[in-house]
């Protein structure tokens, strides 16, 4: 005789499945990253109180099916190390993930690993989960190194998009062009040549470093700041699935964190109560305040970097099928 | 003379020094790579001995200093012209033993190759040398195939052990700022075996310039030039005559460094490019490091650095294509047997 509280267990990262009698565990890995050793325990549980498989979640996470309900204090104490090692904030040790409404961030494989990546994703995603987790409010995050955007943040409430800002030393410049070549083919083809030497549009310019990785003399070079392109309400779903558009350009990581935290009280302030599950995508809820009211609490208190390009307001399109 | 001083006392030397001269030596420049969080190790100005890096091996040599990247020659209005200023002060370069084998390159080409280049002697007439010893080989190096493991012909070599300094100057203006130092025998730290080795052939006959191991390169190489800009012994350059945009009757002329594998090397007038194929490219710089400057010049022109293979995108290794040809030369000679 099950008697369960569905609403608890959905809070604590299992799944009510399809599958009478069986939940899902949800293993949430900010930044995408984990040390191997890991898998070992997240395999255990799969092979102790799984039904032996391992779903890949798109949010970089690990999703354990075939679990029983009535062992999921018995799988807690076995995430219980996972959580740690991830170093995952939690309210009750031992009592798995205290929250799942704001899912996993995740991050392309950034800088550790990829030669276009203009930051270590990892590190931001870490950083950003320690800020907003656990939080019982539907907020999907991503971060990606360039503006390639591997991890389609564009498809997320909040896309963090690398750029940096190319510096240029002329004096190192030869004049080969095979950045002017490498910004036409590969990227938006802000790179023009003036008596020899490269003029940047910084207009155009998205930052992607290709004009740094192509030159073959560091007469470009990365800045030492890392700046960042803030994509906001990106979805799929149902009525109105649509690209995250630009807000904020040339941002610092301190001004998306607060943007992103003081998402959380305009959200709690304007969720319809009333809404199925007492879930309500953060997008719709801006489609019903207008932009102007969620600009006016997204940047309450933020202090941008001189560079930062504020836009606004923002409209979105995507597909309409309400 | 051998010294043992400390690095105060030199950090002092070279401070009175930088009156007269612009110390030049590899540097970390943090971030400053082609990714994200890479350091570059190349040529800067350094009032420190502490700022030089002496554990790696930098990936630009020390060229730059004596063949700019970009060099202003002369300006020019509508009736005359004038030669650009050379530099107020002259020049010390830390460099590794290979470099100065380099230089004799470089003297070669821009000294002792017909017509004296000027703006190449300037600077040269004004430059001191100091050696920085090799305690271990780094990868990629085979300076002791190329026999430029040592070199005696340095003003001073220098040593530093962590407050300790040992010099060993063959410059009057050390032996004199160093009077009443411990004099000591110094000898130069280098190394007498690398985990590269390279064996040149000792000709290459002609059929070899048009044979198929040459288009694997063509297939490999994206001609960025990398090997040649970061090679103490490329010398080539390219000119730029730039006219002011504010004006269009003045301007200046500038030389750059230019890369026989980067598009419009071969370029002439009318359009034509005779050598279009990267794998020619290939054959036509490898010959020139180890055949043809031997038989203009009598030396090797490579010295074994191996900075061509570190940088290489691709990883196209131009040591291991020395003895790919090496063992193609035996074969061939083989056959005609």
């Amino acid at each position: 005789m099950l008697d369960l509280n569905t609403k608890k267990i959905k809070k604590n990262a299992y799944r009510v499945t399809k599958v009478r009698g069986e939940t899902a565990s949800r293993v949430r890995v900010p930044g995408g990253l984990l040390t191997a050793e890991l898998l070992p325990l997240i395999q255990n549980i799969a092979e102790t109180y799984g039904n032996g498989r391992i779903h890949l979640t798109t949010r970089q996470g690990f999703e354990i099916p075939g679990i029983k309900y009535t062992d999921m204090d018995a799988v807690n104490a076995l995430l219980q190390p996972i959580i740690e090692k991830l170093n995952i904030n939690q309210e009750i040790p031992g009592k798995g993930y205290t929250s799942a409404g704001t899912r996993n961030v995740s991050a392309c494989i950034g800088s550790n690993t990829c030669p276009f990546a203009t930051y270590n994703t990892t590190n931001f995603a870490k950083k950003m989960e320690q800020e907003i987790f656990p939080n019982d409010l539907h907020f999907k995050v991503a971060f990606t190194g360039c503006a390639n955007d591997c991890i389609k943040t564009r498809m997320h409430d909040f896309g963090i998009i690398g750029m940096t800002e190319p510096q240029y030393e002329k004096e190192r410049c030869m004049g080969c062009q095979a950045c002017v070549k490498a910004c036409k083919k590969k990227s938006v083809d802000a790179l023009s040549v003036e008596n020899y030497r490269i003029v940047r549009n910084t207009e155009k310019c998205v930052g992607c470093g290709e004009c740094v990785i192509n030159c073959p003399t560091r007469a470009w070079t990365r800045s030492p700041e890392t700046y960042y392109r803030l994509v906001i309400m990106g979805r799929t779903g149902k009525r109105n699935p649509r690209l995250a558009e630009d807000f904020l350009v040339w941002a610092t990581e301190d001004a998306i964190i607060k943007i992103v935290k003081n998402t959380y009280g305009f959200v709690n302030n304007y969720i319809d109560r009333e809404a199925p599950g007492g879930k309500e995508h953060i997008g719709y809820i801006i489609d019903r305040t207008g932009f102007a009211e969620y600009k006016k609490w997204a940047m309450e208190g933020v202090e941008l970097d001189p560079r930062t390009i504020v836009k606004g307001p923002v409209y979105w399109s995507g597909i309409h099928y309400d | 003379m051998g010294y043992q001083t400390t690095a105060e006392k030199m950090n002092a030397i070279f401070s009175d020094l930088s009156k007269d001269y612009l110390i030049y030596a590899p540097k970390r420049f943090v971030g400053d790579g082609t990714f994200t969080d890479i350091d570059t190790i190349r040529y800067g100005e350094i009032t420190d001995l502490s700022e030089i890096e002496f554990a790696e091996k930098s990936d630009y040599s020390f060229k730059e200093v004596l063949l700019p990247i970009s060099e202003t020659l002369f300006y020019f209005t509508e009736n005359e012209m004038k030669e650009a200023d050379a530099p107020k002060k002259g020049a010390i370069v830390f460099l590794r033993s290979c470099d100065l084998h380099g230089l004799k390159r470089m003297d070669t080409i821009y000294l002792e190759n017909g017509a004296v280049d000027t703006y190449y002697k300037r600077l040269r007439d004004n430059t001191k040398f100091i050696l920085m010893g090799c305690e271990n080989s780094f990868e990629n190096c085979f300076c002791v195939s190329m026999g430029t493991q040592k070199s005696d012909d340095y003003d001073a070599y220098l040593k530093v052990d962590g407050d300790t300094v040992l010099v060993d100057s063959h410059w009057d203006y050390l032996d004199t700022a160093l009077t009443g130092a411990t004099q000591t025998q110094v000898i130069a730290d280098s190394v007498t075996a690398n985990d590269t080795v390279v064996t040149i052939p000792e000709t290459v006959p002609q059929s070899l310039f048009d044979a198929p191991f040459w288009e694997e390169y063509g297939n490999r190489c994206i001609a960025c030039g990398r090997c040649n800009f970061v090679c103490p012994t490329c010398t080539c350059f390219t000119m730029q005559d730039i006219f002011y945009t504010d004006n269009g009757k003045a301007g200046e002329r500038r030389r750059v460094w230019a890369s026989c594998h980067v598009d419009g090397y071969t370029d002439m007038a009318g359009g034509h490019a005779f050598r279009n194929d990267k794998g020619q490219r290939m054959r036509f710089k490898v010959m020139h490091k180890v055949n043809d400057y031997k038989r203009r010049f009598g030396t090797h022109m490579c010295i074994g650095c191996g900075r061509c293979d570190d940088v290489c995108p691709e990883y196209i290794s131009f040591a291991n294509c020395i003895n790919k040809l090496n063992a193609l030369v035996n074969d061939s000679a083989k056959e005609e047997n």
